[in-house]
């Protein structure tokens, strides 16, 4: 052997352990250079990696182990020196790298362990959020069905749809078991039970409103949550041990439709229901707070929602009472206005159909009094005439009753002969009077002026009624007329405390008294006899015609003349007085203005009165002639007389209108003077109108008259009225067509 | 008042006998008629004339119808005469008389013409009673304070 700076191992060779020795160190080097190859490859696949440094320091600490073991492995045989000093000087490295390194590492690994924690905490975190997330999404889900139950609530006005989709879709959003709506009864005293979700309680089961646990629901606008055993919150024992919380909220109703955001109004009138709900029994959920809100919010929209109905039904009832009522008046309407033109065709009718007939009568009765009659025979067409004129008067009293009332009668004002009026009154009263044996008496007072100015016509209606009247309701004895005019002192008459007559210079004040010795009248009846259609059994005989309309149209054209009239009566079997008082204006003569006068007699357009018309009457007995001058001065005309015929031409002048000859007038033949006159007068126009007065018609005498050129004959005697019509016709066609 | 009502109601009746019994007629109704405020008393005057006419003319007609030979003619004029006036009053029998009256004057018939004259003469005597009493009567009543009565 030679000397060998070799190393003796340092035990015995053992063959075995040497070869495992052999074997470990050469994996474990083998480990230790790829180890940091790993490192050193994920190193540079992160870049995230802070501590590279350390890496570099681990990684060398590694190669320079495992250089160590492998350096071992030569040592196991006998190796050189220079293995050796290899094998220290790799120790030696490997030692100070690894101190480096661990220290290095007391640095390092804190912060390695805070990212640990860090990382458990961030976890934690996401954690946290994942579960808030689900709650706000919960929330969120909740919130719209608040909305869409809002929107359920509100779209419908029906009340009814309007609770029950309340608890449908609260139940629905909140999960409920049971939800339940109490309502207060109309007494108001206790609470019925009037919606519930899944009928567990029956419907229209009450409790008292008083109960504490429901003052201290309504005392408060939250939700509060009651005990499950409270008799709001009961339910069919179900065998279940753990009802579910219950919460309650108060729901107002209301009227109004006004709610300012955030400011519900001070309610005078509080009344509440209740709504009820109750979770799932045997659940373990709880009431949260945004469950309550979402109650709460639910039962304030409910509210609203409920007076919106209200008030909508409301409006609707009174629409339909409007549209019932407007139904109903428009058929009234249309009724009345059938009525109306009913009754104006009616009138019409009446007054054109009845008006021809009467017409007829009247017209042939007056022209039959114009003929020849025996006395009786003209007493009784007097009669005809007179009734049917009073029937046409009858006629005319309903049309003017009914223009009367329309308020369409105007007064015909004009000039008169209001003395004439009286005494035409007398004449028309006369024949019914004397039928009845009753006597008619007229005093008309001497300052009552002649003529007058007021409605001739109504106020000759007036009389008649009146003075008709009178004569209707006295079986003997008789009427006395007086007509004077009122002095101020009489004026006011206590017994028409309404009536102010104001005397004027213009006017005066007519007072007519008309007394009867009849039947009376009982004084309680006196109000009720001017009114329409009413007749007094007491009064009323079997002889009384008439409709009872003529006291109150009498009434009424009394009141159009600014008058009163009123009737007295010390009872039955009295006799009455009717007064009444008219104003009429004072009038001049006529002169100014001739006024026809519509006679009751509508046969001729016939003058009342020849005012101022100048005659000459030429007759040579006295007597006659004075009754002819009397009768020509009744009609207003200016006679003058003569007796024969020489005075005749001698008088005769072209301001004479009409000369009157009787015919058995002597000495100058009567045809002569005729003859002569119209010789004098040569144009038409100047020539007086020429007639002849006899007692005889024969045709030879009427045919001289005629051929004389005598403009008409009259027989004699003449009546006032026949007077009149032979001066109105020869005024009017300047000839007598027939022989009067 | 009942006084008045009285006194109207004896005139009324007389009247009305008046008329019955033919005195008057129609015509003397219209003589009435003409009776008004501004002729108040036109009745009256005119049946004072119709008096005094008929007087005079009967007057006339004794001494016509006395003579020898009787003018009928004249005796004519004034019995037509009599006639107008007592038509014109309506002295209803007067006239009727005095148309029997012409007829015989027509005959110049002098016995009947003095007939007729003694008839006239009693009518006419009637009459003017009778008119006296209704106006007497009439009288009455206006001073008892009532009115006449016109019927």
């Amino acid at each position: 052997m030679e000397a060998c700076n070799c190393i003796e191992p340092q035990w015995p060779a053992d063959e075995l352990l040497m070869r495992y020795q052999y074997i470990s160190d050469f994996f474990i080097a083998l480990a230790y250079f790829s180890i940091p190859l790993e490192l050193i490859y994920f190193v540079k696949k992160s870049a995230v990696f802070p501590y590279r440094w350390v890496l570099v320091q681990f990684g060398a600490f590694i190669v320079l182990c495992g250089a160590t073991h492998l350096i071992n492995l030569w040592t196991f045989t006998m190796h050189s020196r220079t293995v050796a000093i290899v094998m220290t000087a790799a120790k030696v490295l490997t030692a100070a790298v690894s101190c480096a390194t661990a220290l290095m590492l007391v640095h390092i690994i804190p912060d390695l362990l805070s990212v640990k924690t860090r990382e458990l905490f961030l976890k934690n975190k996401a954690a946290e959020l994942d579960r808030e997330m689900g709650l706000i999404r919960t929330q969120e889900e909740t919130g719209r069905h608040v909305r869409m139950l809002t929107h359920e609530i509100r779209s419908t006005l029906d009340r009814h749809t309007i609770l029950k989709t309340t608890l449908v879709e609260l139940g629905r959003t909140l999960a409920l078991e049971e939800c339940a709506l109490w309502m207060p009864t109309r007494s108001g005293v206790e609470l019925q039970l009037s919606y519930t979700l899944r009928h567990q309680n029956p419907v229209g089961f009450t409790v008292p409103i008083q109960l504490p646990v429901i003052n201290q629901v309504f005392s408060t606008n939250r939700a509060v949550k009651i005990s499950p055993n409270s008799p709001v919150a009961r339910r069919r024992p179900s065998g279940r041990y753990m009802p579910g919380e219950v919460v309650a909220v108060r729901v107002p109703l209301l009227h109004l439709s006004n709610f300012q955001i955030n400011d519900w109004p001070e309610l005078s009138t509080k009344r509440y229901a209740l709504m009820v709900l109750m979770l799932p029994s045997d659940s373990a959920r709880q009431w949260h707070v945004h469950e309550l809100e979402l109650v709460e919010v639910v039962a304030d929209q409910v509210a609203v929602a409920l007076s919106h109905a209200a008030i909508l039904e409301e409006s609707m009832r009174a629409r339909d009472l409007l549209m019932e009522q407007n139904v109903a008046l428009d058929l009234a309407r249309r009724e009345a206005e059938t009525a109306v033109r009913a009754r104006n065709d009616f009138l019409a009718v009446m007054n054109h159909e009845m008006r021809t007939p009467m017409h007829a009568i009247i017209a042939l009765s007056s022209l039959l009094q114009e003929t020849e009659l025996t006395p009786e025979q003209r007493l009784m067409v007097e009669t005809i005439l007179k009734s049917s004129n009073l029937l046409a008067t009858l006629i005319n009293d309903v049309l003017d009753l009914s223009r009367l009332e329309d308020g369409s009668l105007r007064l015909d004002i004009g000039p008169f002969d209001l003395h004439g009026l009286f005494k035409e009154v007398l004449n028309l009263i006369k024949p019914i009077a004397s039928v009845k044996k009753l006597f008619v008496t007229l005093s008309l007072s001497s300052d009552l002026p002649e003529y007058a100015i007021g409605d001739e016509k109504r106020l000759m209606q007036i009389m008649l009624n009146i003075v008709g009247n009178a004569v209707k309701f006295s079986k003997e004895g008789g009427i006395s007329i007086s007509a004077f005019v009122a002095k101020s002192d009489s004026l006011r008459d206590p017994r028409a405390p309404d009536f102010f007559p104001v005397p004027s210079d213009n006017h005066f004040y007519l007072r007519v008294q008309v007394k009867d010795t009849g039947s009376g009248i009982n004084p309680q009846d006196i109000p009720k006899l001017f009114t329409k259609f009413a007749q007094s059994q007491s009064l009323a005989t079997k002889n009384s015609g008439g409709s009872g309309l003529g006291l109150a149209i009498c009434k009424r054209f009394v009141n159009l003349m600014d008058g009163h009239i009123w009737l007295e009566s010390d009872g039955l079997g009295k006799g009455c007085t009717a007064v009444f008082m008219v104003k009429l204006g004072i009038g001049g003569r006529l002169n100014e203005a001739k006024i026809p006068y519509a006679s009751r007699a509508p046969v001729n357009h016939v003058w009342t009165n020849f005012p101022g018309l100048k005659v000459l009457v030429m007759d040579d007995n006295g007597v006659s002639r004075m009754v002819t001058k009397g009768l020509l001065v009744h009609l207003g005309c200016d006679v003058t007389t003569v007796g024969s015929g020489d005075e005749c031409l001698r008088a005769v002048s072209n301001e004479h209108k009409v000369v009157f000859m009787d015919v058995s007038v002597p000495g100058l033949d009567i045809y002569e003077v005729a003859v002569r006159i119209h010789e004098k007068f040569s144009k038409r126009h100047d020539r007086p109108l020429i007639v002849a007065l006899t007692g005889n018609t024969d045709r030879v005498t009427k045919e001289s008259c005629l051929r004389v050129g005598m403009d008409g004959v009259v027989l004699k005697p003449v009546s006032v009225d026949k007077m009149r019509s032979v001066l109105s016709e020869l005024l009017d066609h300047g000839v007598l067509l027939e022989s009067q | 008042m009942d006084g008045v009502i009285q006194l109207q109601r004896q005139l009324v009746d007389y009247t009305t006998s008046l008329y019955k019994e033919g005195f008057l007629d129609d015509q003397f109704k219209q003589l009435q008629q003409l009776q008004d405020e501004s002729n108040p008393d036109f009745v009256i005057e005119v049946v004072y004339l119709f008096f005094e006419d008929s007087e005079r003319l009967l007057n006339e007609l004794s001494k016509t119808l006395n003579q020898q030979n009787v003018d009928f003619k004249k005796v004519d004029a004034h019995v037509h005469q009599l006639k107008g006036s007592s038509s014109s009053i309506g002295a209803q029998r007067v006239q009727n008389v005095c148309i029997a009256f012409r007829n015989y004057c027509e005959e110049q018939n002098s016995e009947g013409c003095l007939k007729c004259l003694q008839l006239i003469k009693h009518e006419y005597s009637l009459v003017k009673n009778k008119l006296e009493t209704m106006f007497k009567l009439e009288k009455q009543v206006l001073v008892a304070g009532g009115s006449i009565p016109m019927h």
